[in-house]
């Protein structure tokens, strides 16, 4: 699983890389996600239906994201804008 | 007595006020030059900040990020016509949504293109890395969209709803929704024929 972050002046950023089943990575994987949405990010799940239809979820704890999950996207918060 | 004092205390007041004025003068300039240089530098600094060449590869890398979130179909929307169509699921009514980079999210009735409204929503990195909060055009339009599809109601409810027209000119809106309808019709007609050249003859 991947842990990405889209940045400005930038696009994604590659934060933690690892196996969930690897306990070790697991933490890191853990540590990682927690302190993004610790820092206001939102996480979403690039996912797609059984008709192939692309769409997302969007998780808020990391037990909540897919056990197949590839990556994870974090992005700044959406806010109401002028 | 009285009136006596209070003379003398406007005089003092009046001398006093003299007596200061060209220092007052004097510090206001100097405050103005401080504030001027101030701006100057801080518009210096933003200028080396600046990098066509770095938001160019961040654009790039955002363009191939959103690639791989969205299908095909609208991945070539995007790339083709410079938005993404997303369907809406709230109301009984069929609606969609079209995105934009750093535009607000417009609704429209599928039925009649009606413009229905324009919902002004922003990710702005409060972090701002080399100085600015906004993500590329493409990161902009894959956040929009990964909110929307994950939970339209939020995203929505989240948003400031403005009339149409606000920011999208209804004209262009409008112009983009025969564009797409000429889009779709071109992809789901005939399979794609190869450019003729200029001069050859089709063949019997």
């Amino acid at each position: 699983m991947k842990l990405l972050r889209v940045k400005p002046g930038h696009g994604e950023v590659v934060l933690a890389e690892g196996d969930v089943a690897v306990p070790e990575q697991y933490s890191r994987l853990l540590e990682t996600f927690s302190r993004e949405l610790d820092a206001g990010m939102w996480a979403a799940v690039p996912t797609s239906t059984h008709s192939g239809k692309r769409e997302a979820e969007l998780v808020r704890s990391f037990e909540d994201v897919p056990a197949d999950a590839e990556r994870v996207i974090f992005f700044p918060r959406a806010a109401g804008g002028g | 007595m009285a009136l006596a004092l209070g003379t003398a205390a406007l005089m003092l007041g009046a001398l006093l006020s003299v007596l200061a004025l060209p220092h007052l003068r004097r510090s206001i300039d100097l405050a103005r030059l401080r504030l001027s240089e101030r701006t100057r530098q801080k518009r210096l600094a933003l200028v080396d900040e600046y990098d066509p060449g770095r938001e160019l590869r961040a654009e790039q890398r955002a363009r191939t990020l959103l690639r791989s979130c969205v299908n095909e179909e609208d991945w070539a929307m995007y790339s083709e016509l410079g938005f993404l169509r997303v369907w809406g699921t709230l109301e009984a009514q069929p609606y969609a949504y079209l995105i934009y980079p750093h535009k607000p999210i417009l609704a429209y009735a599928l039925s009649t293109n009606r413009m229905l409204g324009e919902y002004c929503i922003e990710f702005p990195d409060r972090t701002r890395p080399y100085g600015t909060t906004r993500l590329p055009d493409s990161d902009d339009v894959l956040a929009k969209w990964m909110a929307l599809t994950a939970d339209e109601r939020a995203l929505i409810e989240q948003a400031n709803m403005h009339l149409a027209g606000r920011q999208i000119r209804i004209a262009k809106a409008r112009r983009d929704l025969v564009r797409l309808a000429c889009w779709e019709r071109e992809r789901s007609g005939s399979p794609r024929r190869a450019p003729r050249r200029a001069g050859s003859v089709s063949a019997l």
